[in-house]
């Protein structure tokens, strides 16, 4: 702690930050362009100068840079001398210069830190009379726009998508005052972390893409806490909405999760959403071929009285829908009837997973917590590609070893130029296994290029290596052993170590070898932490919740033991070879489909009820972390559309019950069976904290979804009906779906729709909203966590695999998980389809050889259950004997399977 | 006619020129010529090195220096001892570098070109003992790529130290070793500011680096390193032979700042170039050398040492030439080469085509420099057009004043200011005559 | 991240480091802590074959020394001395400095202007000269000053100027 002066008033700050992030932590504003909280400073912009005094004598004062200005004991400042005050005003003049002044058509404008800026330092007149200077702008892909006449040089993108996210093709080029950001070349931005460049960048050069078509101002979006459900991570977020239209999602602070920033996945796969082939009204296929639309009250008498007649009805659950939707529907059909709706190969991992995270003797890091790991093991993971925003953690986490070299010779952590150029490529050592190269190699201190019974054998190496109690590997060949025991002593000589594993090869070995090492680890002592990767959003709450495989629901309508079964957002095509599905559905004489997209399955159904996404429905998810989130509703979509239908899962279901038992449909509200759900599911029992309940209130308001400034609110439905309607009610939260409620930043709250301050429209305001800048929301960061250690460390397995040997004659199935293509909703997004690379089929260059098969040629890889031809990249990487294919193209190919290779015709083949 | 290949050349003929008394140009050929290795060691070259490598504590080293005052010749006049003395070494550190600033590209600079091209076994001997002093492992020259005479001698140069057991293992039997390469550089001023140059010798753009922390803490690859211009180290070698007092001696009365300097002439006079002379001469003594200015004209103005020092007056030519006396008179020594201006030369344009090279050369990371000199610029060529504004001036003066020390990154921009607003302050009438007549329709 | 990518199907423009070139390049890096230090030599030694640093280079010389292309970029477009554009088979380097233009540069200039009728950062038809002004040469005792290729003149008066063109064929 330390006390600093400012104009006079002395506060108290920590001593550990420049004054920048220490005056914005007191709330006070002072403008700045370069430095960001995660980033650091570099002192580059010149914006953020204040004046500062030698002691009480000094009247004189000089200009420093308050970003690179340590908030040294007994500091005095002044932000409102006249001399600052000008230098600052100078600043912006000079940052406008050759701007374009082009606010009415930027995307950034209403939610821009350069108009904001340029408004706290009063600069409105325009004084330079001479050319400006212009410039091109790229093509970008996708999802990024360009336009770089809007820049002014703060070189904060370079530093986001090189220094921190590694991106190596974006730069800054030229000099003077001629610099460009950009790509060497035109074409597609590469990283995963493109999207953050929106954010990053404090005006309008780098700009959302996909809302640009449909562009709408920030203060004209209605918002709500979201949780990202692109992938296990959990992720906040804050969705915008307009005529019923998500039109872009924005990072929603959490100060233990995400912090500032997300990935493309999540920011950019939310057009599923808005896919014009939505059932958005109940369909009941009968006889005919075309369905027919049906109302409410028609849909659930239908749908009540065919499950009135059935023998025994199988409740399919997803681990892409809430855990509300879940339980409602568990309890619809009986625990004894409920399936989880995940493959069977899966459940077993994710079964595992939760056992570990219980008896590893290892807690699971928070995001946040991962950053100050000192060594890292990653088992079977391509984290950018399973859970991408975890891998941008771990890069923070392997890169910490900068700051720790920094602190040594006195550079403080923020002085972020000083730390890299001190520290050079110094780095903690992070090793991964797995078959191909990944994500994170470039800043790998070992990659081993591994079939998954390799990586799990190494594993158990590892574990056996740290902790001599930990089963012994049989057979281990001497080079393996050898980085086994370089493993271990790296991790044993970590501060905090932290091994990553988890399913995405689907293989049980994989993740038992992760808890070997966790265990061995415990056992010595270590504080370390186990983190463990799970597929989708829910997955790990749907596997606390519990319920059997999918295989045994479709088994038990296949053999006539069920006629009937209510499917709940989950496409079964794409978890099981289509034959076997097809078979079942068909002996059902009831297949009820609730979702939010026109799936294979969804066409199976006889009666389908179209259920919420997440932008339409609340709820509550698990995510890997073990961490219970709330996501509400952002839009009521009757508002816009009338004639939908749409409700949540769990409301179509409770609905659905009552009508079976003939009862009217009560008033529930989701707290209700959030609560029943936890009382029901010991395992989730914490999940009644996750949220303040929909009676909350913020000095008597309920919360405003919509700005304040929100306008055309009477308007916005005149092509429906002139006179302007009650806005939508919403007893399931503490939400209005209206501008009408608290939107403020002074009284802390947890759940922020959007981050807004007065003078602070950028995502800059959420410094507004949190205890320190970077640190944590006032009120506490959303969520509870469920999963925790538990005093005794389990037992090792000793359940270990042979060795993988190549075949000559058969190959053995790897599904990659792929971060654009590979997730079942957000691939059904234009966006996200535009950006995914083709799929390819990859083999090692001696298989291909031996294969006589080129680059480029189109093989066929068959399974026991299903096949797919795909063209062949010949990988340098990739074991011999293994062949990889991108996950999301063919369901029923699972990791694991032998397989056959055959050379297929170029055209015609049936490919996905 | 036919235009002469430049060469660099000194006005001192040898027979005025001693070891004792000219430190640096007492080695220097009369022909112009580089020398060689074997007259370099006739001379008793590298003899300092053997005298101190190894026997001598290299805080001893320091010391001398400190004593001796040798303050930086690349502008700043910053005490070579005292840098050397903070840069970090010990056992718990990483060995660093000694780097050589040979960026020279100051406007008007001219001086570390000559002792690059003839005699570049004196910058290897200063950099072999600097880098003894400074416990570093490793020296580079960084050498703006344009001077491809120096960079011919300097690689010749560095083989044949090499060769003859001067640069390499075990310097001289000394136990100390110590290696140099030659880096050249790919223009753009701003390599000369030693952060720049560090990142620029890292292959990186030239941005200059933040200080704190400063290179001796954490240089080129985040180790220790020391830079220091040519003629910095060139003093190196005659002070440690000959010592402190000696040193101090050469300048006598004239200057508490000790040794020779390099100084030159360049303007519109009859006889542009260099001496070597006691650090303290007086600027007219120089004039009177270059042998006055041409033409019959008079002295309007002038500038005491590169692009970024303020413009003096006639009525200071008889100032002691050093770091401390020039500094008082509102301007900054420099690199301690001159111009003139003559009485018929615009200041306007001359100020125009300084800060036009200022902005051009920024190296375009902090805003003040990056976007109010262009700006500076775009004013002056309207003054000079004639297309003024009433409130061009004060604009100007605010627009120097706000490229202050502490307001921009680097030096860069203090150093564009200082001329503009000197000769602002100096010369008003003539920026006022660029303000259109009222009703004259401006650009 | 490769993997992950959209490939770039113009990237490369199947540009080849010559072989002679690499080796240079990777002798360079041997002079330094780190591969990029070499970035700035390895540019070049491009230009020294080409005259110029072609689009392909960039990323040549990026996967030559393992560093990202956009780095590369970012050093080629700093330095004033790089040409990622074609330039002439002489380059006149006209000083444009304070000293220089006290010696009357301007006036040499526009005399290499006419004759040559370019402007500064232009190539003539015939691709012999290109012109560019570059910061002060350090002989301002020869002012004004101007190098063609590797060699220095100076002073220079305009009428100079006709006949030193004719050196450089
Ligand atoms: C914009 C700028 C350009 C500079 N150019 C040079 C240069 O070309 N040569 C040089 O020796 N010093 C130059 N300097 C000074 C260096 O930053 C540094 O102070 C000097 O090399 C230190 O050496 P010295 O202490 O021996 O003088 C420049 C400084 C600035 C701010
Ligand atoms: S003052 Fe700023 S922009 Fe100018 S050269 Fe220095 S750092 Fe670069
Ligand atoms: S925020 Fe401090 S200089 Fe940019």
């Amino acid at each position: 702690m330390a006390t600093i002066e400012v104009d006079g008033r002395r506060y108290a700050v920590d001593g550990q930050d420049n004054l920048l992030q220490a005056c914005l932590t007191l709330g006070l504003d002072l403008p700045y362009f370069c430095w960001h909280p995660a980033l650091g400073s570099v002192g580059a912009c010149r914006q953020c100068a204040v004046k500062q005094y030698r002691d009480a004598e000094d009247t004189q004062g000089t200009l420093v840079m308050a970003c690179m200005t340590p908030a040294a004991d007994g500091t005095r400042l002044s932000l409102e001398d006249d001399e600052a005050r000008a230098f600052r005003a100078g600043v912006i003049e000079w940052l406008m210069v050759h701007h374009p002044h082009d606010c009415p058509v930027c995307a950034e404008g209403g939610h821009c830190h350069l108009q904001d800026m340029t408004v706290m330092t009063g600069h409105h007149r325009r004084r330079y009379r001479f050319r400006k200077r212009t410039h091109r702008n790229q093509y970008l892909g996708p999802f990024i726009a360009h336009e770089m006449n809007r820049c002014i040089t703060c070189y904060r993108c370079v530093r986001f998508y090189r220094d921190y996210a590694g991106g190596t093709d974006l730069g800054a080029f030229g000099a003077g005052d001629n610099v460009y950001f950009g790509r060497h070349r035109e074409g597609v931005l590469e990283s995963a972390f493109a999207g953050n460049l929106t954010e990053v960048c404090p005006t309008g050069v780098f700009t959302d893409r996909t809302h640009a078509e449909r562009y709408t101002r920030k203060w004209d979006l209605q918002f709500a806490p979201g949780i990202c459900h692109q992938c296990a991570v959990g992720c906040n977020t804050s969705p915008g909405e307009r005529h019923g239209e998500i039109r872009r999602i924005e990072n929603r602070y959490h100060g233990e999760v995400n912090r500032f920033f997300l990935c493309d996945r999540g920011r950019f796969g939310y057009d599923y959403v808005n896919r014009a082939d939505r059932p958005r009204r109940p369909e009941w296929r009968g006889e005919s071929a075309e369905p027919l639309v049906l109302d409410v009250d028609a849909a659930l008498d239908r749908g009540a009285e065919a499950l009135r007649r059935a023998r025994r009805v199988i409740g399919i659950g997803s681990p892409r829908a809430s855990l509300e939707g879940n339980h409602q529907l568990c309890d619809l059909v009986g625990e004894a009837n409920f399936s989880t709706g995940i493959a069977a190969r899966e459940q077993d991992c994710l079964a595992r997973m939760r056992r570990l995270n219980r008896d590893a003797g290892l807690p699971t890091p928070t995001l946040r917590d991962v950053e100050s790991h000192d060594a890292v093991l990653v088992l079977g993971e391509d984290l950018i590609a399973s859970a991408a925003r975890l891998g941008l953690a771990v890069r923070q986490a392997v890169l910490g070893r900068r700051a720790a070299l920094a602190a040594a010779r006195d550079i403080p952590a923020w002085n972020a130029e000083a730390v890299m150029t001190l520290a050079q490529d110094a780095r903690h050592p992070l090793f991964i296994a797995y078959p191909t190269a990944t994500g994170l190699d470039d800043i790998a201190e070992q990659c081993l290029h591994l079939a998954p019974e390799d990586i799990a054998r190494l594993g158990f190496a590892v574990a056996h290596a740290i902790d001599p109690a930990a089963p012994a590997v049989d057979g281990l060949d001497a080079r393996t052993r050898a980085q086994a025991e370089r493993i271990a002593a790296a991790l044993l000589a970590a501060r905090r170590p932290l091994v990553i594993g988890g399913g995405s090869l689907e293989s049980p070995a994989l993740v038992e070898a992760a808890g070997n090492v966790a265990r061995a680890l415990a056992t010595r002592e270590r504080r370390g932490g186990l983190t463990l990767v799970r597929r989708e959003a829910n997955g790990t709450g749907v596997e606390l919740l519990g319920g059997r495989p999918l295989e045994w629901a479709l088994d038990v309508l296949d053999e006539g033991a069920a006629d009937a079964v209510v499917v709940l957002e989950n496409d079964l095509y794409q978890r099981l070879p289509r034959e076997r599905v097809d078979r079942a559905l068909a002996a059902a004489r009831t297949v009820i489909v609730l979702d939010h997209q026109r799936t294979p399955t969804w066409e199976r159904a006889h009666l389908g009820l179209p259920a919420a996404s997440f932008a339409e429905g609340d709820g509550t998810l698990v995510s890997l972390e073990g961490r219970a989130q709330r996501f509400y509703a952002v839009f009521e979509p009757r508002y816009h559309r009338p004639e939908t239908r749409i409700h949540p899962g769990w409301r179509w279901l409770l609905a659905l019950g009552a009508s079976l038992e003939r009862r009217a449909v009560p008033e529930v509200a989701l707290d209700a069976v959030t609560r029943d759900c936890a009382r029901r599911h010991p395992a989730l029992a914490g999940i009644v904290e996750v949220v303040p309940g929909a009676e909350a209130r913020v000095d008597g308001l309920k919360l405003a979804r919509q700005p304040h400034r929100y306008s055309g609110r009477t308007a916005l439905r005149a092509d429906l009906d002139v006179s302007e309607p009650r806005p939508p009610q919403d007893p399931d939260t503490p939400f209005t779906f209206s501008m009408e409620g608290y939107a403020g930043h002074e009284r802390p709250r947890r759940e922020v729709p959007f981050a807004w301050a007065p003078g602070w429209n950028s995502p800059q305001a959420w410094n507004k909203f949190t205890d320190e800048v970077g640190g944590h929301l006032r009120g506490g960061d959303p969520g509870v966590r469920l999963l925790a250690p538990a005093a005794d460390v389990g037992d090792h397995v000793d359940a270990i695999p042979p060795p993988f040997t190549p075949c000559a004659d058969e190959w053995r199935l790897v599904v990659l998980p792929r971060l654009f293509g590979g997730e079942e909703t957000s691939s059904r997004s234009a966006p996200i389809q535009a950006r995914a690379a083709p799929a390819t089929l990859r083999l090692a260059a001696e298989d291909a050889r031996r294969l006589d098969a080129e680059e480029g040629d189109r093989l066929r890889v068959e399974t026991a259950r299903a096949c797919v031809a795909l063209p062949l990249h010949v990988d340098a990487t990739l074991p011999r004997g293994l062949v990889a294919i991108p996950a999301g193209v063919a369901a029923a190919l699972a990791s694991g399977e032998r397989a056959w290779l055959t050379a297929a015709p170029e055209a015609g083949e049936a490919s996905p | 006619m036919t235009a002469p290949r430049y060469r660099s050349r000194l006005h001192q003929a040898a027979r005025e020129r001693r070891l004792e008394t000219h430190p640096l140009t007492g080695w220097l050929r009369d022909d112009g010529e580089c020398l060689g290795l074997d007259d370099y060691l006739a001379k008793d070259g590298y003899g300092v090195v053997r005298q101190v490598l190894g026997r001598q504590d290299p805080d001893d080293v320091i010391e001398t220096l400190k004593a001796a005052n040798v303050r930086g010749r690349g502008g700043g006049g910053f005490s070579a001892g005292v840098k050397w003395s903070l840069t970090l070494k010990g056992a718990d550190m990483p060995r660093g570098y000694l780097v050589c600033n040979a960026d020279e590209m100051e406007p008007g600079t001219f001086k570390d070109r000559l002792l690059l091209e003839q005699v570049p076994h004196l910058l290897l001997e200063g950099m072999i003992l600097g880098g003894y002093a400074n416990d570093a492992f490793y020296g580079y020259i960084f050498l703006r790529g344009e001077y491809v005479a120096a960079a011919r001698a300097l690689s010749r140069a560095i083989e044949e130290a090499r060769a003859a057991g001067w640069l390499g293992r075990d310097i001289a039997g000394s136990g100390f070793d110590f290696d140099i390469a030659l880096h050249t550089g790919a223009g753009r001023y701003i390599c000369g500011e030693e952060t720049a140059l560090i990142n620029s010798l890292e292959g990186r753009r030239a941005n200059p680096r933040a200080k704190p922390p400063f290179p001796g803490q954490s240089g080129a690859w985040g180790r220790p390193t020391v830079v220091n211009n040519v003629e910095t180290l060139c003093n190196v070698p005659a002070v440690l032979r000959f010592g402190a007092d000696w040193y101090q001696g050469l300048s006598g009365a004239r200057s508490d700042d000790g040794g020779t300097k390099l100084y030159g002439v360049s303007g519109r006079v009859h006889r542009p170039g260099l001496w070597e002379l006691p650090m303290g001469t007086p600027a007219g003594e120089l004039l009177d050398r270059a042998g006055g200015l041409r033409d019959g004209r008079a002295l309007k103005a002038w500038l005491p040492g590169g692009g970024s020092t303020g413009f003096l007056l006639p009525e200071h030519l008889d100032l002691a030439l050093d770091f401390d006396t020039i500094g008082q008179a509102g301007s900054r020594l420099g690199t301690g080469i001159l111009a003139l201006v003559a009485d018929d030369q615009s200041l306007v344009a001359l100020v125009r085509n300084l800060e036009a090279f200022f902005a051009r050369e920024s190296c375009g990371w902090c805003t003040p420099c990056r976007d109010g000199l262009p700006w500076a610029a775009e004013l002056l060529r309207a003054l000079e057009r004639g297309d003024g504004r009433p409130g061009d001036i004060e604009r100007l003066e605010a627009l120097a004043a706000d490229q202050g020390p502490g307001k921009t990154f680097c030096a860069h921009a203090p150093g564009a200011a200082m001329p503009l607003a000197s000769a602002i302050r100096c010369f008003r009438e003539e920026f006022e005559r660029g303000i259109a007549a009222p009703g004259k329709e401006a650009r | 991240m490769r993997e992950h990518l959209q490939p770039l199907a113009s990237d490369g423009d199947g540009f080849v480091l010559d072989l002679a070139d690499r080796r240079a390049i990777e002798r360079e890096r041997a002079h330094y802590a780190q591969p990029q230090a070499a970035c700035i030599e390895a540019l070049k030694i491009v230009q020294r074959r080409h005259g110029w640093v072609p689009d392909g280079a960039i990323i040549a010389i990026a996967d030559t020394l393992g560093i990202g292309p956009a780095e590369v970029e970012g050093v080629a477009t700093f330095y004033s001395l790089i040409f990622r554009r074609p330039v002439g088979r002489h380059v006149i380097l006209l000083c444009d400095s304070s000293s220089c233009f006290l010696g009357g540069h301007e006036a040499v200039r526009d005399a290499l202007s006419r004759q040559l009728g370019l402007d500064f950062g232009e190539t003539t038809a015939d691709g012999r000269f290109t012109l560019l002004p570059v910061c002060c040469l350090g002989a301002c005792d020869g002012a004004p000053a101007l190098m063609i290729d590797d060699d220095t003149y100076g002073p220079v008066a305009t009428e100079d100027v006709m006949e030193l063109l004719e050196r450089y064929p």
